[in-house]
């Protein structure tokens, strides 16, 4: 049976943590359903303190000791209070004293838990020199983004999301004679396809072009679908001013000189009633934003 | 006399708080609240005791805080419409169970970062001088920003309260797997006054009394988390339940909880019918 991407972070894991004698930190990480389902019960997991601003010190340090340690946020919020060390520790390390600190650091997001539970927190690394950014949604992209940290020296940002847990499903992209290439991130990956069918329905091609790395941004395929559309939609789950979305559709259209948009979040906190929700864009929306670009 | 009415007022206040929390579980399970919601249910003595005592101070929680603002007189008809996601609710419907608050209190909201209340107390308590209250869990308590806080409410004399409701749990962590030593022995090394105690009524009338002539103070009070950290589950039943005791110890104790019972579910009716 195809293993999901819970299965598969579990995996990885379970590999650094006994046969490399690596180490896992985290808060609340071997209990309550230890992080839906993505630790594995093994040597080497610390559990640390309630101190978020202490704790990514602490991992910090133990890399600088030689260790390629990983570190679990479990709501990416909190990431607000370990950031000063992240940013300017670790993302600077290498350039400046020469002593690189590579982290993993596992972010998680998910939907619609209330004000302090909702962050999506990537596009801020992507500002900051010295990091590298990704958001996988498969188990296969999750491999490729540990080969990739295992392969480089550098922090690693890991924006990962719980919508894609339970999921075995690999994506794939397309480059047809097409309206519009749709370019997703995170969870945004996963309401592409409805808005696909619909946007098919009234007769508007589209081409997908999904965005799994963000810094260094991979964008060979993003090129190759938009270069078959008249125009791009960047779609992130996060908010969308200032964000991963509009960073990247400004690079494409500098590129293509065809127009391409970014689509997010709206500008406003993220509340817990319905008509407060900030969600990631719905299919629905989706469509509604296609047809604003090409009319 | 003094105490036994005391007594009951603190009864009273324990039994909205549970009977409340159990009208809350009802509308969890009939799938009416929008965000996730933190229960006091067991640890209802704490807030429902020290309220009577600090009845003018300013009051600032964290996200397990519908004890605290029920405890202290909060509008309870716009904490129902805050759970159902409603635009009268006490934040608008925006905040949800964790960011609660009522400014009549007053009773400060905050984002749902755990210990994020300590240091904005202590800063209140700062520039107002008016005497506060924070309430918080064992777990919030070893937050760094936390500790930091006590040492600055120490070194400036604040009028200031810390209450640590410690149920030994960090969502579902025990306090021993995350540190091995007490708050409270750090906070008194800082130099603030600090005791640790069991969450008996009676034992925290008396050692709350006590500080409150000492602020700034840190009262470390062991207690009992009855459902999940978050939701309405359980793990079982509970090691003790400070409400079965009160009812050996309150006179008409039934009657009064009966009263109570009712006038809380018959609250939660009328604000359901908002829907
Ligand atoms: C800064 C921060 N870190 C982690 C969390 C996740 N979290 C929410 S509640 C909680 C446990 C809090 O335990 P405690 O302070 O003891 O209060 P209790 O829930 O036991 O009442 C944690 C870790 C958070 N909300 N904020
Ligand atoms: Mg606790």
């Amino acid at each position: 049976m195809a293993k999901t991407v819970a299965e598969t972070i579990k995996e990885i894991t379970r590999r650094h943590l006994n046969d490399n004698n690596e180490l896992l930190f985290g808060q609340a990480i071997t209990a309550v359903g230890w992080v839906n389902n993505t630790v594995p019960n093994c040597k080497n997991i610390v559990e640390f303190p309630m101190s978020d601003v202490s704790n990514m010190g602490i991992v910090c340090g133990a890399a600088i000791a030689g260790k390629r340690p990983m570190i679990v946020i479990r709501f990416q919020d909190f990431l607000w209070l370990n950031n000063s060390t992240l940013v300017n520790y670790a993302a600077k390390s290498k350039d400046i004293l020469g002593t690189p600190t590579p982290i993993f650091v596992r972010a998680l997001a998910q939907e619609n838990a209330g004000c302090v539970h909702s962050g999506i927190l990537h596009s801020i690394f992507m500002h900051m020199p010295g990091f590298r950014v990704c958001s996988p949604m498969t188990p296969k992209e999750y491999e490729e983004g540990w080969d990739d940290f295992m392969a480089h020296d550098d922090p690693m940002i890991v924006s990962e999301h719980r919508t894609s847990f339970s999921s075995t499903r690999e994506f794939s992209n397309t480059d047809n004679e097409a309206d519009i290439t749709l370019m997703p991130i995170s969870a945004a990956r996963f309401n592409v396809d409805a808005a696909i069918e619909q946007l098919n329905l009234e007769g508007i091609k589209c081409n997908v072009a999904h965005v799994m790395w963000l810094k260094p941004l991979k964008k060979d395929h993003l090129l190759g679908s938009l270069a078959n559309s008249r125009a791009g939609l960047v779609i992130d789950a996060t908010f969308e001013i200032c964000g991963a979305a509009q960073s990247i559709a400004y690079e494409l259209m500098l590129e293509t000189g065809k127009p391409v948009k970014a689509f997010g979040l709206e500008d406003r906190s993220v509340g817990v009633s319905y008509e407060s929700r900030n969600e990631t864009p719905s299919a629905e929306k989706i469509v509604a934003a296609v047809k604003n670009i090409l009319c | 006399m003094a105490e036994q009415t005391n007594l009951e007022e603190i009864f009273r206040r324990m039994c909205l708080i549970r009977y409340f929390e159990l009208q809350v579980a009802e509308a969890v399970k009939g799938n009416l609240t929008p965000g996730p919601v933190y229960l006091s249910v067991g640890q209802e003595a704490i807030s429902a005791t020290i309220s009577t005592l600090t009845k003018d101070f300013a009051v600032f929680t964290q996200h397990r805080g519908h004890s605290a603002y029920l405890a202290y007189g909060g509008d309870i008809e716009r904490l129902i419409d805050e759970l159902l996601g409603l635009r009268t609710g006490c934040c608008g419907g925006r905040g949800g169970s964790p960011c609660i608050q009522d400014l009549d209190i007053p009773m400060y909201g905050h984002h749902g970062l755990i210990g994020e209340n300590i240091p904005l107390a202590t800063g209140y308590s700062l520039a107002s001088s008016r005497p506060t209250v924070a309430y918080f869990g064992d777990a919030a308590s070893e937050e760094d920003y936390a500790l930091a806080t006590f040492g600055f409410a120490a070194t400036h004399k604040l009028p200031i309260l810390y209450v640590c409701e410690d149920n030994n749990l960090s969502i579902l962590t025990p306090i021993d797997a995350r540190r091995k030593w007490n708050v409270y022995e750090v906070t008194t090394a800082m130099g603030l006054k600090s005791m640790a105690i069991e969450d008996e009524p009676r034992l925290i009338l008396e050692t709350v009394s006590g500080l409150l002539d000492e602020l700034p103070a840190f009262v470390n009070i062991w207690t009992c988390r009855h459902l999940w950290h978050v939701g309405i589950g359980t793990d079982g039943p509970p090691e003790r339940d400070r409400i079965a005791e009160m009812r050996d110890i309150v006179p008409n104790a039934e009657e009064i909880e009966g009263e109570i019972q009712a006038r809380v579910r018959e609250l939660w009716q009328r604000q359901l019918q908002k829907l």
